[in-house]
């Protein structure tokens, strides 16, 4: 017995390192996958810019920075024209509406669900803002075409066409013809899109604020209004701007909608009722039919759009520093 | 502690005093029963805090008096399926009325948490901020108001040169007295105080029961606490409760030295809870 039990502890140390080392080698291929999974985004990241760059190069050594002050587009000229001016323009005023309609709204959902909405309706409005997010893109073009165009056409457009008659800025915002494709129905489509992103991250912020915080702005008498604009808008401050933030990415780049609703065309006007162009849109419908120069064009107008992108971003990400700065956190 | 004792006996009335006399009912609990959803949490209190007087709150937790406490500004009304029956006057004023303006009894009824809740915003906006919800008054004597809710709340000279800091960036004891400062601002007649040291330490506590005599001066306060001795040293009044039940309601000097109930006594001498 005595002799069996010797065996059984030495063989105890020698097994239990065995075990380890197994052990081991799974945490180092565990840090292995993780690490290529990281890595594996620059690389995606790096190619695509390359590529990119690589794909526009034969335009930007044609046209240079010209490229970006030209609002002319003629790619069947000879040598083709063209300039990037309209759809960048379309770009920005399509997704600098949609934000101005989206947020305000968005946040108003989130408000009502998380602060005023009774129990038994929560969960409608909830689900019915998640289905809005899940509708494809197509869908809200082809709907946008039919339906939201001519109805604005027909009574929304005229309307403000003729109160802003006249109007030293507004009126030239506001001008006519009313239009079943324009730069506002674009915008109009894009702000119901991105409206469930706004909404869905500020309802999730808006719950991680304390009840006993609000409560305390309850307690000094404040009204529902009063403890949303003071105390849970603060609070939440930075997760609302990062929902604002992934929904004008969104905004930014949507193609398939914009393209049905928005008419294709590379003139700026004044009036947000002309129809337009932005740069997905632009791509979309022109990269099938292109070659040459022509492609060159549209690539490097892909690349300013990851470069437009990226500095929005950038630039609502030192909005949120100074902000928090401001706090004093 | 001992030395925290006598420093608050210096300059208030400790329960080993003689009782102050009877002061006129400031709020008035008549069989009032609460519940939540089914389950009953309170059950047929009757009451009175006395104008200017101390009351204190005292039990094993889940007794009520945090509840009977929400009660009395209807903070229970922000969630569902909360109700109460019974009857509750601040003076002449039914707090129970559904019809009441809600913020104007907040107004008149302010209250301290457990956790310090500063607002997120500065120091002097965290203290403007409630008197600018009932007054339009200029800059100037805004500056005298926050100036004076400061000191009423003891945290003025801590303050006095960064009242433009984050609330956020004060020391727990700190932000609590910056919670009553707040409180204090609006000038409301009841202060409701739920367990306001539990999270603070012994000096932060000290400050705060001084602070909770001085304002018994002028304000009506209802204060529950887990600390007995607590209970002793700032109340003049002390209610033990017990599973939704109103137990014993005395001058806090009688409670702590002979109770009259059986349950009373375990209690205080530590016997359960």
């Amino acid at each position: 017995m005595a002799v069996e039990s010797n065996v059984v502890d030495a063989a105890g140390p020698y097994d239990r390192a065995k075990a380890l080392s197994a052990f081991k080698l799974g945490d180092v291929t565990f840090y292995w996958i993780t690490r290529l999974s990281a890595i594996s985004v620059l690389l995606i990241l790096g190619g695509i810019i390359l590529s990119l760059i690589v794909g526009a190069f034969p335009a930007m050594k044609e046209y240079g920075f010209s490229f970006l002050w030209t609002q002319r587009w003629a790619p069947s000229a000879d040598p083709p024209v063209l300039g990037a001016l309209g759809p960048m323009y379309g770009t920005l005023v399509t997704s600098f509406i949609a934000m101005l309609i989206a947020i305000p709204v968005g946040l108003g959902i989130a408000i009502f669900l998380t602060e005023l909405c009774p129990q038994w309706l929560r969960r409608p409005i909830g689900m019915a803002v998640e289905l809005l997010a899940g509708i494809p893109s197509i869908i809200y073009g082809m709907w946008g075409f039919f339906v939201l165009g001519p109805f604005l056409a027909n009574t929304f457009q005229p309307f403000m066409i003729k109160i802003f008659d006249g109007v030293p800025v507004l009126g030239a915002i506001f001008a006519g013809p009313p239009s079943y494709l324009s730069l506002f129905n674009a915008a109009l489509i894009l702000a119901i899109m991105v409206l469930p992103f706004i909404t869905s991250i500020s309802v999730d912020v808006f719950k991680t604020v304390p009840p006993v915080l609000k409560e305390a702005a309850y307690g000094v008498g404040c009204t529902t209004w009063e403890v949303v604009r003071s105390v849970v808008i603060p609070y939440t401050r930075v997760g609302i701007i990062g929902g604002v933030m992934l929904a004008l990415g969104r905004a930014l780049g949507e193609t398939m909608a914009v393209t049905f609703i928005i008419g294709n065309s590379f003139r700026i006007s004044s009036s947000i009722f002309a129809p337009g162009t932005t740069i997905s849109a632009a791509i979309a419908s022109e990269f099938a039919e292109s070659d040459g120069l022509h492609q060159s064009g549209l690539i490097l107008l892909g690349l300013l759009l990851f470069v437009l992108t990226f500095f929005v971003l950038a630039a609502a990400r030192l909005m949120l520093l100074r902000l928090e700065k401001k706090a004093g956190k | 502690m001992t030395d925290l004792s006598v420093s608050v006996s210096a300059n208030g009335h400790l329960a080993s005093q003689q009782p102050l006399p009877e002061a006129p009912a400031k709020v008035t609990v008549r069989n009032l029963n609460f519940y939540y959803g089914e389950h009953q949490a309170l059950k047929n209190i009757n009451l009175t805090l006395g104008t200017n007087r101390v009351t204190a709150f005292i039990g094993p937790s889940g007794c009520g008096k945090s509840t009977l406490l929400r009660i009395f500004n209807r903070m229970y009304d922000l969630y569902p399926g909360q109700r109460v029956t019974g009857q509750l006057m601040l003076d002449q004023t039914n707090i129970l009325d559904p019809r009441l303006d809600l913020n104007l009894l907040r107004a008149r009824v302010g209250m301290v948490f457990q956790k310090p809740t500063p607002f997120p915003m500065t120091i002097y906006e965290n203290i403007a901020f409630g008197i600018r919800l009932y007054e339009k008054i200029s800059k100037s004597e805004m500056d005298d108001r926050v100036e004076k809710a400061l000191r009423g709340g003891a945290l003025w000279n801590e303050v006095k040169d960064k009242l433009n800091a984050s609330g956020l960036s004060l020391s727990g004891g700190q932000q609590q007295r910056l919670c009553i400062a707040r409180t204090v601002a609006v000038r409301p007649e009841v202060i409701l105080f739920d367990e306001p040291c539990s999270a603070l330490d012994p000096i932060s506590t000290a400050k705060v029961e001084e602070l909770i005599q001085e304002l018994s001066e002028s304000y009506t306060i209802a204060i529950v606490t887990h600390n007995m001795q607590q209970a002793a040293r700032v109340s003049d009044k002390t209610a033990f409760m017990y599973l939704g039940e109103l137990i014993e309601f005395d001058d806090t000097s009688k409670i702590f030295t002979s109770p009259t109930d059986r349950r009373t006594q375990d209690y205080i001498t530590g016997r359960f809870g």
